[in-house]
């Protein structure tokens, strides 16, 4: 059935000026997903998003997202989209029962009372439904977004970095939402700069600089990039990735708390370019390279297109 | 370093560097700075003249003998009059002056010329418009020497006694709608106008732009709403705040300014609604076009200040030369104000009002046209 795609799209471009933010990308996701946009800043992430919900005017790209033309019937896409903004985007000069039920009316939702009411129960934001929206802390601010653009029973949420600034508690609860509204059938598109999240998706995509450069599960997009991984610990490691980078093999060498990731594409090649630094205190560790030493690799060998 | 000196030149420069920096960026503000002499001495130059002649009269000439012709003559020689059409009725004379389409009547009545030979002293009748007095009061003041000059050339001879004593014609100036010349029944009236142009502007000026400001557009675009709807929706609820304002206004008129009420309050509320609503279109269409709210706050001053030196409120209309007073026609305070006075000085009615109103409409659909063309249903710039 054509309608397993909630969102379809290809060639999506988007130019400001002479530069391309975005760049020819395709995306397709599957009804009741999770899906993650992974990416350094500026990299066309929401962009992408604003393109899909009709913020912005794409220059070039066509498809489908919940069964209509993304270009043209974006006045229907709205009404069925949910889209959280990067930014906290609700008046910060309303309570949050008020805001709520501006964004009801905005949507024409039947029953306006009672589904304003039963989101405030739902969030556990009952005690505070007439405090204002700008007096909110970070994490209830993220809570009442959430709420808000849950209100007219979407089919797709669009959200846009919605854990940044948010604490592991209020990050942890705000998932297992997700999960279950998912469950629900409910498909989702995340940006995140966390690696525990992006592993929490279903699958994934990662832009850099306008350009899709891989997606697919985690695993996959582990196995697509082809890297070798070591770790080690060890005094001044600091010292040793500096005298690691020098190789040609290796292709990086990252601090991830107390150890080092060092990495190359051609196992055999790496193991040999190490093997000079094998020696005294250091502990080596041949390990499978996580999401994290993946993506740090996609941004080393991502071309800058916006400088001049 | 010692960071407690009171002046580093180092960091006192680095300020002075970054505010010039910022300044190239802002380029309103440094049009503004360009702008605003510019068009002050402009307006204050050449546009107004607290002086006004070539007043339009309009002539009931009951009399054809050589003496009411030189009568008209030199009231035209002055400069202040200027004849721009015949009366026949004295109805005829008080509508045209109800408009305002003349500032002046001059009545010459029947057998002048007679009566003046006799020596009975005819009267001669000049009413004015004196709703503004500043408008009318220099060529009320040159009334009594104008005429006095004018028919020694015809009193020579036998008839030189006639020009004696008290003079040959008894002259008579009306002023009407404002008889004491109180300049506090033309201003307070006019004040509701500048007051409502100045805040209503302003505070739809900032409506959109707060919102792209805060970021709550990008919310409010993600949702399924119309142009009309937002910009609408915005103007609505300060047709409220303006009525506040209208009904301080009049009631301070009333009680403190003693400002004479002659025509309907209901008319004028009804007019006010018009005219809030065109000053309100005219924020909103200025925060469609603002980048920010210092910008459209700039832009309201920009549309202020030659509302209110154009408009006849501080200076007379008629003082102005004719491409100020263009200008000055497209403003809706310029129709307002004459709306105001003419209702309540002159007791106009609908008839009256119609004529400035339909100006107010059109300022209005035209403004809010633009605004929603402007206004972006997307991000893009």
């Amino acid at each position: 059935m054509m309608d397993s795609l909630a969102i379809d799209v290809r060639g999506m471009t988007k130019r400001f000026g002479g530069r391309t933010v975005v760049n020819g990308v395709d995306l397709q996701v599957k009804t009741g997903e999770v899906y993650g946009f992974l990416g350094p800043n500026g990299s066309g992430k929401t962009t992408f998003i604003r393109m899909l919900c009709g913020l912005l005017a794409a220059d070039a790209g066509e498809g489908a997202c919940l069964g209509f033309d993304v270009i043209r019937e974006s006045a229907f896409i709205k009404r069925q989209v949910g889209y959280m903004t990067q930014r906290f985007s609700f008046y910060e000069d309303l309570s949050i029962a008020e805001n709520l039920d501006f964004v009801a009316r905005m949507y024409g939702v039947s029953n306006r009372r009672t589904a304003v009411r039963e989101s405030i129960d739902r969030l556990g934001l009952g005690g505070r439904q007439k405090q204002l929206a700008g007096e909110l802390s970070g994490g209830w601010k993220q809570r009442l977004a959430l709420a808000a653009c849950l209100i007219h029973n979407p089919r797709l949420l669009l959200l846009d970095e919605p854990t940044a600034g948010v604490d592991p508690k209020a990050r942890r609860d705000f998932w297992e939402q997700i999960r279950e509204l998912a469950g629900q059938g409910l498909t989702f598109l995340i940006t995140t700069h966390y690696m525990d999240e992006a592993e929490r998706c279903d699958r994934l995509a990662y832009l850099s600089y306008g350009n899709l450069l891989t997606r697919g599960t985690v695993a996959e997009v582990i196995a697509h990039a082809h890297l070798t991984t070591w770790s080690v610990s060890g005094p001044e490691l600091h010292a040793l990735a500096r005298r690691l980078r020098e190789c040609p093999d290796v292709i990086q060498a990252v601090a991830f708390g107390a150890r080092l990731h060092v990495s190359g594409s051609d196992a055999q090649r790496l193991e040999q370019a190490i093997a000079p630094f094998r020696t005294g205190s250091h502990v080596w560790q041949n390990i499978s390279p996580g999401l994290e030493d993946v993506f740090i690799h996609l941004m080393g060998n991502a071309k800058d297109n916006f400088s001049e | 370093m010692n960071t407690r000196t009171p002046l580093s030149f180092e960091r006192f420069r680095a300020i002075v560097i970054k505010e010039f920096v910022q300044m190239r960026r802002d380029r309103l503000t440094f049009g503004m700075i360009i702008g605003i002499p510019f068009i002050q001495l402009l307006l204050f130059g050449f546009a107004i003249n607290g002086d006004p002649k070539h007043l339009p009269t309009a002539v009931l000439l009951a009399d054809n003998s050589q003496y009411g012709t030189s009568l008209l003559v030199a009231l035209k020689n002055s400069n202040y009059f200027e004849f721009v059409r015949e009366v026949r009725t004295e109805s005829e004379a008080e509508a045209a002056l109800a408009r305002g389409d003349v500032q002046f009547v001059v009545t010459i009545p029947e057998n002048f010329g007679r009566n003046l030979l006799r020596g009975d002293r005819p009267a001669i009748l000049v009413e004015a418009d004196a709703t503004d007095p500043t408008a009318t009061g220099n060529a009320i003041a040159s009334l009594q020497t104008l005429i006095k000059s004018a028919l020694q050339r015809d009193l020579t001879g036998p008839l030189a006694y006639l020009a004696e004593g008290e003079g040959p014609v008894n002259l008579r100036v009306h002023a009407r709608y404002n008889p004491e010349g109180i300049s506090q029944y033309n201003i307070v009236p006019g004040l509701m106008g500048v007051v409502l142009t100045m805040t209503m502007v302003m505070i739809t000026g900032l409506a959109i732009t707060r919102e792209r400001e805060r970021g709550t557009m990008e919310n409010l675009l993600s949702m399924p709403t119309r142009p009309l709807e937002v910009l609408l929706g915005k103007i609505i609820p300060n047709i409220f705040v303006g009525y506040i304002q209208v009904g301080l206004i009049l009631t301070a008129a009333r009680l403190i300014f003693h400002v004479p009420m002659i025509g309907s309050i209901p008319l004028i509320l009804l007019v006010a609604l018009v005219f809030i609503i065109a000053n309100l279109a005219m924020g909103i269409t200025f925060s469609t076009l603002a980048k920010n709210q210092l910008q459209a706050m700039q832009m309201t001053f920009f549309f202020f200040l030659p509302s209110i030196l154009l408009s006849g409120f501080m200076f007379p209309f008629r003082g102005m030369p004719e491409w100020a007073q263009c200008i000055g026609e497209v403003l809706p305070l310029t129709h307002f104000l004459r709306i105001v006075r003419g209702v309540l000085l002159k007791g106009n009615g609908c008839a009256e009002v119609i004529l400035q109103l339909w100006q107010i409409m059109l300022f209005a659909i035209i403004v809010l046209a633009v605004g929603v063309k402007r206004y972006r249903k997307t991000l893009d710039e």
